[in-house]
């Protein structure tokens, strides 16, 4: 049976056509694009045609925009820790209670090790950003704030355009985490106040280990990882040219896809989350329902627990991921749904459901076919389920 | 995804004992949907030979919560109270083939509840035979008895076992310094008792809270081989996380003259770098977390002044552990 693949958030399969773009910069072009020869020449082209290509996705003004990075953690911790050094007066960074462990983790060390204020503004029900939290937060001792365009759990998108309008006149940098926004929404940075913006190359269908951050002409940056020249000294170590090529062609190939992939992969989305809602009781969908991503579906199943569903998915082979505690490593559900107030009986049991442009109509079929059977199985074993339209069991462990 | 054990997959995949005995004559419910795990036993004991003659159970949690409450029922069925009595979770996750070290509280669960489960059949009130001691993680309502069974019976050493066995300090660790002290404490009474060795027992203050709670955040799902196998190793070098303190001195207790002396200190090993450049720089106050120098010789208008000063701080913040802002002053 053809596997069905709907954890695209996590990540997404490189395209053929990116790997056939990358090749040749492992084998007949791998010289040093630093290099004056023509070894060197030939690929200095190829990645001043992928920092194009990357411009033309975001919507940068300039191409000389664009950094080349590692990566989406990368381009995070580059962003918020030269804004601290660019900015030495100003000792407060905002951002929200609901950021990748990119942004958070860097962001609670500042606070412990450097003394840096940290706001975390919280969001509602939904997931959407208190805006009154975040204007209140604002002020002359802040020197950058760091919002995610698209909450990778929920796909909730927040108005960064508007945020950093904000920001802009508080006189802070607005750094926004994009990782899961760039290649499923379209994206103008020249047209907002946004100074920096991170992206990661797997999440848009080109390898690991590539990705780039956005740094308007005209934001003073500092580098935080010293040695050569590369990246106009903004990002020192030679190039990961087939990478960078791989990003640039997997941006163009985004561009080509976006309308599909607000169309046609929405269109399988929704058909999913109706799907399920309909056939299985006491379910919710969490994010905002008007402002979300176009891939991204993150249903709560009440009274069980995330790993039982996706321990049973995999044997079918459908594989997806979840908020619950005992899947990432960590002891608590995810902070993402806890910041929303999602209640533990459904914050625990939340899966998410994210697709790409590699999805059809059969892999919504599968999931539609297998879950409501799961859910069930699952229900009769738990100790808090009691029927469909019925409260939930009184059960009153001893620790409760 | 978790390094589960065939047994376990085998018993999450098709638990046996699933579901509600109508026939039950001992109830033992533990856990909390705020936790992730919740898991009610159900037990038929028949009252004259004192046997369990079935059980079965409910669980809401994952896939080695349901697993642990199968094996547990496996386990008991047939046996007389005071046989299961003695069943440790120690049994529970050596008949799964081991369980993972971040999902030893389980097995902890499924003790519990046999505890519970019995204690209910005799008309006793477990938990107070239980709370014999006060609440020590509120996160996930472990108390204190809870972690000092869950020491003596697996013999853990570490801050970071407790928290596998017994979820205690897996939330926001304010509990972290009452779980090294009931640690170094039971620890003591076993080594008195040559439990285990001397030099195996937990110093207070060993562990370096912060590296642990960057742990429990970021767990990597790789098992340590020998807890698979069901036993704590204790011979295993001690992780990363149970690394004495480094030197640095805890900002908070120090006195502004210890703290000035410090810099004071920390600023003059600069030095000789700095007029090895032909520079050079002086303390000039101290006000709380700003430290005020100032620069001279050839640092005085350098354009990469403010690298040295950046430089500066962030040797200091080294040196003595504070979060300081260097400023210059003319």
């Amino acid at each position: 049976m053809r596997p069905v693949y709907l954890d695209n958030n996590a990540t997404t399969r490189v395209d053929p056509d990116v790997v056939q773009a990358m090749l040749p910069f492992f084998t007949d072009h791998f010289g040093n694009p630093s290099s004056i020869h023509a070894f060197g020449a030939s690929v200095g082209a190829a990645v001043k045609t992928a920092r194009r290509q990357l411009q033309a996705l975001i919507g940068a003004e300039f191409d000389h925009e664009v950094v080349f990075t590692s990566g989406g953690t990368e381009s995070d911790n580059a962003a918020i820790l030269s804004a601290l050094e660019v900015m030495p007066d100003r000792t407060e960074i905002v951002t929200s209670a609901v950021e990748h462990p990119a942004v958070l983790s860097l962001c609670a060390d500042l606070e412990k090790r450097r003394g840096i204020t940290v706001h975390r503004i919280p969001v509602d029900r939904h997931g959407r950003l208190d805006l009154e939290a975040y204007r209140a937060a604002l002020s002359s001792r802040v020197a950058i704030v760091s919002i995610m365009w698209a909450n990778n759990e929920t796909g909730t998108i927040f108005p960064v355009a508007e945020l950093a309008e904000l920001a802009k006149e508080a006189g802070a940098l607005f750094h926004t985490d994009a990782v899961q926004a760039v290649g499923k929404l379209p994206i103008d940075l020249r047209s907002t106040a946004i100074d920096m913006l991170s992206l990661s190359g797997h999440k848009l269908h080109a390898p690991k280990g590539i990705g780039a951050l956005y740094v308007k002409r005209g934001v003073r940056f500092r580098s935080q990882i010293k040695g050569g020249h590369q990246e106009r000294a903004r990002r020192a170590g030679t190039e990961n040219t087939p990478g960078i090529v791989g990003l640039g062609k997997a941006a163009e190939l985004a561009m080509k896809f976006m309308d599909d992939e607000n169309t046609r992969v929405k269109t399988l989305r929704d058909r999913l989350e109706k799907g399920l809602l309909q056939a299985i009781p006491n379910a919710f969908v969490t994010g905002d329902p008007r402002e979300r991503l176009p891939n991204t579906a993150n249903i709560a199943f009440e009274y069980i627990e995330g790993e039982g569903m996706l321990l049973l998915l995999n044997r079918e082979g459908i594989a997806c991921s979840s908020g619950s505690a005992c899947t990432s490593g960590s002891l608590e559900p995810s902070h993402v749904l806890r910041a929303m107030d999602i209640p533990y009986t459904a914050a625990h049991g939340a899966i998410r459901f994210s697709f790409s442009r590699d999805n059809c109509e059969d892999d919504v079929d599968r999931v539609l076919e297998v879950m409501p059977g799961i859910v069930e199985k699952l229900r009769e074993l738990s100790p808090f389920w009691a029927g469909v339209g019925e409260a939930p069991k009184t059960f009153n462990p001893v620790y409760a | 995804m978790w390094d589960y054990s065939d047994k376990v997959k085998e018993y999450f995949f098709n638990p046996k004992n699933a579901g509600v005995l109508e026939a039950a004559n001992a109830v033992g419910e533990v856990g909390a949907i705020s936790c992730g795990d919740a898991l009610k036993l159900m037990m038929s004991i028949d009252p004259d030979t004192d046997t369990i003659t079935a059980a079965k159970f409910q669980t809401f949690g994952c896939g080695s919560a349901i697993a642990s409450s199968s094996a547990l029922t496996e386990l008991i069925t047939g046996k007389t109270l005071e046989d299961a009595l003695r069943i440790t979770n120690q049994d529970i996750a050596d008949f799964l083939g081991g369980l993972p070290p971040e999902k030893m509280h389980c097995s902890v669960m499924g003790y519990e509840a046999l505890q519970a489960a019995i204690a209910n059949y005799r008309g006793e009130e477990w938990a107070d035979d239980h709370e014999e001691g006060a609440l020590v993680c509120k996160c996930f309502g472990v108390d204190e008895g809870m972690i000092e069974r869950a020491v003596r019976v697996n013999k853990l050493t570490t801050v970071e076992q407790v928290t596998n066995y017994t979820k205690a300090g897996g939330g926001c660790l304010t509990c972290f310094e009452t779980i090294e002290e009931v640690l170094a404490r039971v620890n003591a009474t076993m080594v008195g008792e040559s439990l285990i060795a001397a030099e195996e027992a937990y110093k207070a203050g060993s562990t370096d809270k912060y590296a642990l709670k960057i742990k429990t955040r970021a767990k990597t799902a790789v098992p340590e081989p020998a807890v698979v196998s069901g036993q704590m190793d204790r011979t295993l070098p001690p992780a990363a996380v149970q690394s004495p303190r480094p030197e640095a001195p805890a900002g908070r207790q120090m006195t502004t003259l210890k703290r000035i002396r410090l810099i004071e200190t920390a600023i003059d090993g600069m030095r000789s770098t700095l007029r090895a450049d032909g520079g050079d720089c002086e303390l000039i106050d101290v006000d709380g977390d700003h430290v005020y120098v100032k620069l001279s010789g050839a640092c005085t208008g350098c354009q990469l002044a403010s690298v040295t000063i950046n430089g500066m701080r962030q040797k200091l913040v080294e040196a003595t552990g504070l979060a300081l802002r260097v400023l210059p002053v003319s």
